[in-house]
């Protein structure tokens, strides 16, 4: 089966007119420094940009601020210095009353999963476009057709806590696509899933990302970033340092070499899909 | 391709917040307790202004004249005298000279009859007014004046004056009670949704972050508490009007007491409880909501 690419909306459900998708990179960071309440930074002079389209992933030990950028991206925390663009607006500029369409802009795949226990996976995916406003019966059909592509076409019914990890993840994929967000990000989307699921799941990513989706993943499994042969954010104790690391270089591809300038800028065109990623098992 | 699992097309979407049913009981609890008791204190409210307006309708429509009878001439005549005389004015429709037999009889019981040889029993008219158009005092005086009687006219403007005074008090009472009650219950809802979030944190903040609206999530809260606040108004309602049949069954078709009168309309003044209690819960918990979600990004 596959799932239609349905073509995409202009913006995300409610948004305002003000939020064109198409200006600007969908999101850029300028001499970000970020700290929780009076701690040290965790994020010091953090400057990237994630042109329309890109696929990057974030990289880093434990503790070394990727979950905290991400925050940053999402609008869950906000810079305590520089300055955070999203889809060309300045965050710090942004009336809060208009910072949920930027939200429904995104799609985020929280690190644990975040998916509402009281609420059948069905229900689960349904979240975003219930906030958007959106009538039942508009996305009824959407969804099931959603679950079946993520794999989890038995299991709609099924209450979080009945599910695996690998299950769980799927369905916090689905949620965070469901509304064909412009961006998605992904926090340790295969953290605690086998390398056969987490495969499938970067295959899930890569398909988005073909369908237009700017996609950044934090992980620390390199080996998924060697597989996947995507540009690398590196973070260091809060500071991002450039880092090309790709088991199967395409020869399109742009060389992120180390000389590259604080500001970091992959090339705007889409790098292609030649690797290998395995059959692709959820096509017919 | 198995859509089996898929829900049919009458499907809708299941409630965003999860049910907490132990915090429920207590909160439909102290509800209710507090519906209960803001409905007697109307039941009372109710009651004790009609008994009020009672008092002041007799009052309105009697008068009493003293008379003071001339040289050579006894107190029961000039008590006739002054009856005759107001019999006539206009807004009067009855005068009767109370006899002094009768005055004894009515004060017997107080003093004895050992006393009442000894004091000077005033020779009252007792003049029942038309309860439209009543006669002055001063147009009964008058009255008296032409006919050459030397009397004292008592309207009972002292008296209701002091039990429209009683009445404003219990009204102003009973507002205030009401009030007080309202603002519990108000506080009561408001520790309630602050609860709630913390508990439900994790709810929230993926609706946050999922791009709801304060108001979206508010209304959720809004919503939850109102319907607890109606169930359990209709329970302190049901209560209330309980006793206040009791009451008035026990009381007989008389009425409790001439103090307190009560009927059976009064059961539908404890009517509005449960959509009062659901409003005051809506707002405080919308209030609430939106106050702890201002101070988030
Ligand atoms: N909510 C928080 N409050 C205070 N400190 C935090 C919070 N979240 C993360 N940190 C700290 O910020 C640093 C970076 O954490 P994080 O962004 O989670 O890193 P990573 O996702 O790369 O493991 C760590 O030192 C962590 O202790
Ligand atoms: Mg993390």
């Amino acid at each position: 089966m596959s799932r239609q690419p349905t073509p995409r909306a202009a913006a995300a459900y409610g948004a305002e007119e003000a939020f064109d998708p198409t200006t600007g990179p969908v999101v850029r960071f300028q001499n970000v420094g970020m700290r929780y309440g009076r701690a040290p930074e965790v994020l010091k002079d953090v400057g990237f940009t994630l042109p329309v389209g890109s696929f990057h992933f974030l990289t880093g030990p434990s503790g070394a601020g990727k979950s905290s950028l991400l925050k940053l991206i999402y609008l869950a925390n906000r810079a305590s210095r520089g300055t955070v663009q999203l889809f060309g607006h300045d965050v710090e500029r942004v009336a809060r009353a208009d910072l949920p369409y930027l939200r429904r802009r995104i799609g985020v795949v929280f690190q644990e999963y975040r998916l509402l226990d009281h609420l059948p996976a069905f229900d689960n995916v349904a979240l975003p476009l219930r906030i958007a406003g959106r009538k039942p019966q508009t996305y009824r059909d959407d969804i099931a057709e959603l679950l079946t592509w993520v794999g989890l076409g038995h299991k709609m019914q099924a209450m979080p806590a009945t599910l695996s990890g690998g299950e769980k993840q799927r369905l916090a994929i689905a949620r965070a696509v469901v509304t064909q967000p412009e961006l998605l990000l992904a926090d340790e989307p295969t953290g605690n899933i086998d390398p056969e699921m987490s495969l499938k799941i970067l295959r899930l990513f890569v398909e988005l990302n073909r369908m237009g989706t700017t996609v950044l993943i934090a992980t620390h499994d390199q080996d998924l970033v060697g597989r996947a042969g995507m540009p690398v954010l590196h973070l260091n104790e809060g500071r991002l340092s450039r880092k090309a690391t790709r088991r199967a270089p395409e020869p399109a591809a742009p060389d992120y070499g180390p000389e590259l300038g604080p500001e970091y800028e992959p090339e705007p065109d889409e790098p292609e899909l030649g690797y290998d990623l395995g059959d692709e098992e959820g096509e017919a | 391709m198995s859509l089996s699992d898929a829900p049919g097309p009458r499907w809708r979407p299941a409630p965003l917040l999860p049910r907490d049913e132990e915090r429920e009981v207590s909160l439909h609890f102290v509800v209710a307790v507090l519906c209960f008791l803001a409905c007697l204190m109307a039941v009372g409210g109710v009651s004790a202004d009609r008994a009020a307006r009672g008092w002041a309708r007799d009052l309105r429509g009697e008068a009493t004249i003293q008379v003071r009878p001339r040289l050579g001439e006894t107190g029961d005549e000039a008590a006739a005298r002054a009856a005759e005389a107001v019999a006539g004015v206009r807004g009067v429709t009855e005068a009767a000279a109370l006899e002094k037999q009768k005055a004894e009889a009515l004060l017997e019981p107080w003093l004895g009859k050992a006393v009442l040889q000894d004091l000077p029993i005033p020779h009252l008219v007792t003049v029942r007014l038309d309860r439209a158009h009543p006669a002055t005092a001063t147009d009964l005086k008058k009255a008296l004046d032409r006919a050459g009687v030397d009397a004292d006219v008592d309207d009972h403007a002292r008296w209701l004056k002091d039990v429209e005074r009683s009445a404003g008090v219990v009204r102003w009472a009973v507002a205030i009670l009401f009030s007080l009650t309202a603002a519990a219950a108000a506080a009561v809802i408001a520790f309630a949704t602050r609860a709630g979030m913390a508990a439900r944190r994790d709810v929230v903040e993926v609706l946050h972050l999922t791009g709801a609206k304060d108001a979206f999530i508010a209304n959720l809260f809004q919503l939850r508490f109102a319907r607890l606040a109606a169930v359990s108004g209709v329970f302190g309602a049901g209560a209330a009007a309980a006793v206040t049949a009791l009451i008035e069954l026990v009381g007989g078709g008389q009425g409790f007491t001439p103090a307190l009168p009560l009927t059976w309309m009064d059961l539908l003044t404890v009517s509005p409880c449960p959509l009062v209690a659901a409003t005051v819960a809506a707002l405080s918990a919308r209030l609430t909501t939106l106050r702890l979600l201002r101070g988030t990004l």
